[in-house]
């Protein structure tokens, strides 16, 4: 049955997304940046996907566009979970936003602009989430070592 | 402007004497009416449930009563990892408390930061406030907070107590 | 130790600061107050005892869990997948462990997979017990919570008995399982089971029509199907609105599709409801459990797959193969093929989902935790505002939040 909806969704939005791939029982859509917005209203609107589950990005420092950001919605009717990957580059990490479509994305957007800085064009609140105000760079980066601390709070001497 | 102990040749041995059996007396006292602010952020919260609650009970060595306020307990409990932003919360609260007052780091991660070596982690509370007592475990068994709190009342029994100025 | 108090920096960034409306106060609820749980911060705006608008902000507790597992083996995070949601670690363990099983398709054997289920609704129990009695401590009522704690106690010992710690487990393994049970285990199970019939009937006694609780929790924290699903809200939160959605009869994983339970759900989608859909679902576990038990057959636990199952000791310490596939396994990870799952199982808060990125060899490439408790701190101001100051307490206890989740 899932078989059918993948091939529904891929038929519909065949122009925008490229070669369908089903990995491990979710269907996954590449596709550009600028067709993302309107890729999620159709599988909202058409295709009954109500629940966005996550957002998140991959990091391929050596690949250019840099990043991939990772989308996962799921339909609490069918059942069935879609992917949509977008690649960005270092240079214009900007994708739209969700949140006019779903609430839940106003904080997984912010969780993934402060980890590894893909601006949600789109989102008003992009403030820090999980680190704090103050906190330069971004830590899920490949680049950013992971033992570099910036302590908020000056450490003191050493215990006798 | 802080004044000091007066030097050994110029103390007498009865005052010693009464010093000695009220720093006894205030140690018996403060060490088993402990009141915990229990500072509880992650896993080691659990434990401290199980051992605040039967069969572990610390209620018996007179730790049980928590106050939620730095102004009303003596002893902070930091359960759990402080992360680089609690860090500034814990030192606010700690600050807050009056004297005297213990440190008491529950668990590995308050320790030393535990297996989270990385930007996130306070590499251990005693980077930023001074600690009395380490329990170590992740979560460390009950048995092991308990033994924690047994040691930690030994030492307040055995500290001195000024409660008037610093020699008395 | 004596001086000026000193300016400690702000680590948040309010996103009001300014009343709304006249004589209205703006108060910080946490981050360090019992009822957020030590993590949670919540900036309301308040006109006398009324909340009209929250600000809530997470990240207290962020240890770096991605990172972390970027520097270790598949096999060496799986004590970091513990303390994600540690009132039920050996669901984060199993859920995690199923993602890289989809990535280097393996199937579990049958004993694993009625142990793994078992478990996993064992571990539910004890985070639904947590949860209700940490909540209803909050509210006052101490009783139940001495109750439930007594009882989760016997389940952590019981645990440890199996595992060898009470809360932290570190007990999945790709492809199996740490260890077999030891004799006995299923006796001491049925007693704890037997245990838990009187405990929580008792909490049912003192509780389900006590007034005062009554007009504590009902039409407070009220939650709408539709907001809900638009907000990310999965798990007791969801199904106490109405909506009878469980991942484990809807994409049925491990050994759901052979059991027989049903899947409670609320009315009106306020704290009453997420409180009784949580004490019906402890009745469905225990259900369920018992079933598993008359299920369980001997036979491995481990698939016999060299990728990720270690060789017996007595082959290690006789054959070189068997040496050279243990030093392997341990020094450089199994070796998981390149691709990406994401991979969800129902934890006791909702989805809890693994997101995984691999680029071949032992160490990942990326783990994402899609953690409900996270999501639902998105939404949780709908349940907030509008309502009494003191109504902050009991909401954000039925919501759950974990910070080991919420933060990773």
């Amino acid at each position: 049955m899932s078989a059918a909806v993948f091939a529904r969704i891929h038929q519909a939005l065949a122009v925008a997304a490229g070669e369908p791939v089903i990995a491990h029982g979710i269907l996954v859509l590449q596709i550009e940046p600028a067709a993302l917005a309107s890729t999620v209203r159709a599988l909202k609107e058409q295709f009954g996907f109500d629940m966005f589950l996550d957002v998140t990005a991959v990091d391929w420092p050596d690949r250019i566009p840099r990043f991939d950001v990772v989308h996962h919605f799921y339909s609490t009717t069918a059942h069935v979970r879609v992917r949509l990957k977008t690649r960005v580059g270092i240079d214009d990490p900007v994708v739209d936003s969700l949140v006019p479509l779903y609430g839940a994305a106003r904080y997984m957007e912010r969780e993934c602009h402060e980890m590894y800085g893909i601006v949600f064009r789109g989102n008003p609140d992009l403030r820090p989430l999980l680190l704090y105000e103050g906190f330069v760079g971004h830590p899920l980066r490949k680049d950013y070592p992971k033992q570099r601390e910036q302590p908020l709070v000056p450490y003191r001497d050493p215990p006798q | 402007m802080t004044t000091t102990r007066k030097p050994v040749s110029e103390r007498s041995a009865a005052f010693e004497y009464l010093t000695t059996k009220k720093d006894e007396l205030v140690g018996w006292a403060r060490k088993f009416s402990l009141f915990p602010y229990p500072f509880v952020t992650a896993c080691c919260g659990m434990e401290f449930m199980s051992v605040s609650s039967t069969p572990y009970d610390t209620d018996r060595f007179g730790a049980a009563l928590p106050r939620f306020t730095p102004r009303q307990s003596d002893l902070l409990m930091v359960v759990g990892t402080i992360s680089h932003k609690q860090a500034p919360v814990l030192k606010r609260v700690y600050e807050q408390m009056c004297e005297p007052k213990w440190v008491m780091a529950f668990g590995v991660c308050a320790t030393s930061g535990g297996f989270y070596q990385n930007y996130a982690a306070l590499p251990g509370i005693d980077k930023i406030i001074p600690v009395d007592i380490y329990i170590p475990g992740c979560p460390p068994r009950p048995e092991m907070v308990i033994d924690g709190i047994m040691r930690l009342q030994e030492r307040i029994a055995g500290q001195r107590h000024p409660i008037i100025n610093q020699d008395f | 130790m004596s001086g000026p108090l000193r300016e400690l920096p702000n680590p948040i960034r309010p996103a009001f600061t300014e009343s709304s409306v006249p004589d209205s106060v703006i108060v910080s609820i946490g981050p360090s107050h019992p009822a957020t749980h030590g993590t949670i911060q919540i900036i309301a705006e308040l006109s006398g005892e009324r909340v009209l608008r929250t600000d809530v902000h997470c990240g207290y507790l962020h240890r770096g869990f991605e990172k972390e597992c970027e520097a270790h083996t598949w096999h060496t995070l799986i004590p970091y997948t513990d303390r994600l949601n540690y009132c039920s670690g050996l669901i984060n363990n199993f859920a995690y462990c199923e993602a890289v099983e989809k990535l280097m398709e393996i199937q579990i054997t049958p004993r694993c997979k009625y142990l793994r289920t078992l478990l996993t609704e064992y571990s539910r129990i004890a985070d639904h017990l947590t949860c209700i009695a940490a909540g209803l401590m909050e509210l006052g009522a101490m009783t139940p919570f001495l109750y439930l704690m007594t009882l989760r106690d016997y389940i952590y010992e019981h645990l440890a008995a199996l595992t060898g710690a009470r809360l932290t487990y570190s007990y999945g393994r790709v492809g199996g399982l740490a260890c077999d049970l030891p004799a006995g285990w299923l006796t001491r199970l049925e007693e704890i089971l037997v245990q838990m019939d009187t405990f929580v009937d008792r909490v049912h006694g003192l509780l389900d029509r006590n007034r005062i609780f009554i007009d504590r929790m009902r039409d407070i924290g009220v939650l709408s199907t539709a907001d809900a699903i638009n907000w990310g809200f999965t798990g007791p939160i969801l199904r106490s609105t109405g909506a009878p959605r469980d991942l484990r009869k809807d994409t049925p994983y491990l050994a759901y599709a052979e059991l027989d339970f049903e899947v409670p759900v609320g009315i009106k989608g306020d704290n009453y409801d997420r409180y009784y859909v949580r004490m019906r679902e402890l009745d469905e576990s225990r259900h369920m459990i018992r079933q598993l038990v008359e299920m369980l057959e001997p036979g491995p636990i481990n698939v016999d797959d060299r990728r990720c199952t270690l060789p017996p000791k007595n082959l290690v310490y006789t054959e070189i193969e068997s040496l050279i596939n243990h030093f392997k396994l341990i020094m450089d990870g199994p070796q998981v093929p390149p691709g990406e799952v994401y991979s969800a199982q129902e934890g006791p808060n909702g989805e809890l989902g693994f997101y995984l990125v691999s680029v071949g060899g032992g160490v990942p490439w990326k783990v994402h935790v899609r953690a409900p408790s996270f999501v639902h701190m998105g939404g949780v101001h709908l349940m907030l505002d509008g309502y009494q100051l003191a109504d902050v307490v009991p909401t954000f206890g039925s919501v759950n939040m974990i910070g080991g989740e919420c933060d990773r």
